[in-house]
């Protein structure tokens, strides 16, 4: 865990930051003036129920909104407001997403899949051997199925690939959406474990889970979103205390 | 039948099939990277053949004036999009100037080499490589033009658009090459026996040009990463967003690489037909049908499936010749039965 802090959403540079995002499907206002932030390094939990617009705001942040959605409000990367740029060029600046259903390559091999996952990051000095060893070393499952296609490997596995293509763009904040969904408990406490780890490399994490308890157990902080609306926030570790989260969100695990 | 006649008939069949092959491929790559159904490729297969055939007797290739015209076209399209588009806020300077290169100074370069070079004393495959140097582009400003814009339509509403571009091409070919049709000079006057049969090098060139395309196609879908982003987009358009593969340049390559193989294959079939600008279009639903048997997704079955319509055609044309057409065409019917009952629904919208 980072150094504990007394607000430590109150001071330091935020590499991530929303004001007032707002994310509207025709009439539907999926998610209202939500204002997060995110610090190097930190990792950060969105949890909700099912349809609460975490997977919006995450889409919002990226720039990926179904054709039918439009978002308005401030999405600030390292200060800057990147809201009106395309997903090539917040991709390039550092930000990088694992959507919900996964998006894989089915039909082509893993190492594909992770080559393609650099397809922006063709700069000099870099070559994507090095960046396939870097993921190979994170899931060493992946560099033993590198040839095999994406499409048939388990759950976890299409999760690794998932996280090890976003990974291979080199971004700063890593956004990752229900990393657990679907997956088997030992599997899911892999993919957990990996996230834990990533913070070593600084990249810093966005994770939304609808699994409450393990993702508060990894983060630094957390905000509650239901219908459209943070209703809390605080560490994480303070969240999984309150008694209102315990109600709705742990009590059925407990 | 004897050997002999059987042998000449299967000769003929793969080298139209070849043809086929090349077409199928150029609509397979367009359908499964931007789900537009290519219908103008028969369009490109008669600028291709009638531009080399004006460059050979000396005339100017008309096709550059449409160059330069769609270009102009295009480029204001670019630059109204980069003016109005609310969702970029600053304005793509890089992003016009490379547009002003392409569209407006590119095909003003091809002019002046149309005007100064004496092209029908130039070697063929210089000729070739000059029309294709105009095809290419325009397949690529088509696209930016008709379908970009669109390009979150269904596939319906694409198609539609398709056909609009069918035959306003169409139209245009008749404007700039008029209603006759040419030949080219053949690509060589060789030809061999082997055992009764006589093996023209027109057929030779016909078949070794469309493998070594087909292969040159392979390597780069397999190995380079154009080819594996363009697959990638095929597979997963918003994966391929998600790693920063912009549709819109998917779907450039797609439409200059179908539009460079439409055009190959007109200048593959000029020297033995005539060429007219409107033949493309039965040509080219030939290579649709092979297309149809690969399901609009499988390059090997739609090469298998151009060799199969190239011979059932040959055949057909020596027993019922006046049934030839028909004959291809309703290759389709089954090979639609067949796939409509082993496939479940692959439409994933
Ligand atoms: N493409 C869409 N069109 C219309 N409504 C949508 C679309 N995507 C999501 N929604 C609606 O927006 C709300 C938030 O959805 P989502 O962000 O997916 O929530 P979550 O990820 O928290 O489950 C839901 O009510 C959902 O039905
Ligand atoms: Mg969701």
């Amino acid at each position: 865990m980072s150094a504990p802090q007394q607000a430590p959403q109150a001071d330091g540079q935020s590499v991530l930051e929303t004001r007032n995002l707002c994310v509207r499907y025709g009439k539907v206002e999926a998610l209202r003036a939500t204002s997060i932030r995110l610090q190097a390094g930190q990792i950060v939990t969105v949890i909700g129920p099912n349809g609460a617009g975490k997977s919006s705001l995450l889409n919002a942040i990226m720039g990926l909104l179904p054709s039918n959605g439009t978002s308005e409000g401030q999405v600030l990367y390292l200060g800057h407001d990147v809201a009106h740029h395309n997903i090539e060029h917040r991709l390039g600046k550092g930000l990088a997403l694992v959507p919900e259903k996964r998006e894989l390559f089915t039909t082509m091999t893993v190492e594909d899949n992770l080559v393609l996952g650099a397809y922006r990051r063709r700069k000099s000095g870099w070559s994507y051997r090095d960046g396939l060893e870097g993921i190979y070393k994170i899931f060493p499952r992946l560099k033993e199925r590198r040839k095999q296609l994406a499409g048939t490997m388990s759950g976890g596995e299409r999760q690794m690939v998932a996280i090890g293509r976003a990974l291979m763009s080199d971004p700063k904040v890593l956004m990752l959406d229900e990393p657990s969904l679907g997956l088997a408990p030992r599997v899911m406490a892999e993919v957990f474990h990996v996230i834990s780890h990533l913070r070593e490399s600084g990249v810093a994490t966005l994770l939304i889970e609808q699994n409450s308890r393990a993702a508060l157990q990894v983060s630094d902080y957390g905000y509650v979103l239901e219908v459209g609306d943070v209703t809390l926030e605080g560490k994480a570790s303070d969240l999984a205390k309150n008694p209102k989260v315990i109600e709705a969100y742990l009590g059925k695990h407990a | 039948m004897d050997m002999g006649v059987f042998a000449v008939l299967a000769q003929d069949g793969i080298t139209n099939g070849a043809v086929y092959a090349l077409l199928a491929m150029a609509l397979v790559l367009v359908f499964s990277v931007t789900r537009v159904i290519f219908l103008p490729q028969g369009e490109f297969i008669g600028y291709g053949a009638l531009t080399v055939a004006a460059l050979q007797s000396g005339q100017y290739p008309r096709l550059v004036s449409l160059l330069m015209a769609v270009g102009a076209l295009t480029f204001c399209v670019e630059l109204g999009t980069a003016l109005y588009n609310k969702r970029y806020k600053p304005v793509p300077k890089l992003h016009l100037m490379w547009s002003a290169i392409e569209n407006l100074a590119y095909p003003a370069l091809i002019w002046v080499l149309a005007r100064s070079i004496g092209w029908q004393d130039m070697p063929m495959a210089a000729q070739i490589a000059f029309a294709l140097a105009m095809t290419i582009p325009l397949g690529i400003m088509i696209y930016r033009v008709a379908f970009q814009p669109m390009a979150e339509a269904s596939v319906l509403v694409l198609l539609i658009v398709a056909v609009g571009v069918h035959f306003a091409m169409l139209g245009l070919g008749l404007f700039i090459f008029g209603p006759e049709g040419s030949t080219t000079r053949s690509f060589t006057e060789w030809s061999t026996e082997i055992g009764a049969m006589l093996v023209s090098g027109q057929s030779l060139v016909v078949i070794a040009v469309s493998l070594v395309m087909i292969g040159a196609l392979y390597v780069f879908f397999d190995r380079s990463l154009y080819g594996k982003a363009l697959r990638a987009t095929a597979v997963n358009r918003k994966g391929a967003q998600l790693v920063g593969i912009g549709t819109s340049q998917a779907g450039r390559m797609a439409f200059g690489l179908a539009a460079g193989l439409g055009s190959l294959a007109g200048v593959l079939i000029a020297p033995l037909n005539t060429v007219g600008y409107d033949t493309g279009f039965v040509v080219a639903l030939k290579g649709f049908v092979a297309a149809i048997v690969g399901g609009l997704a499988s390059y090997p079955l739609a090469a298998a499936g151009a060799a199969l319509v190239g011979l059932l055609e040959s055949y057909s044309s020596f027993w019922a010749s006046a049934y030839k057409e028909v004959i291809v065409f309703t290759l389709i019917i089954p090979v639609l039965a067949w796939r409509s009952l082993t496939s479940g629904h692959g439409d994933e919208e």
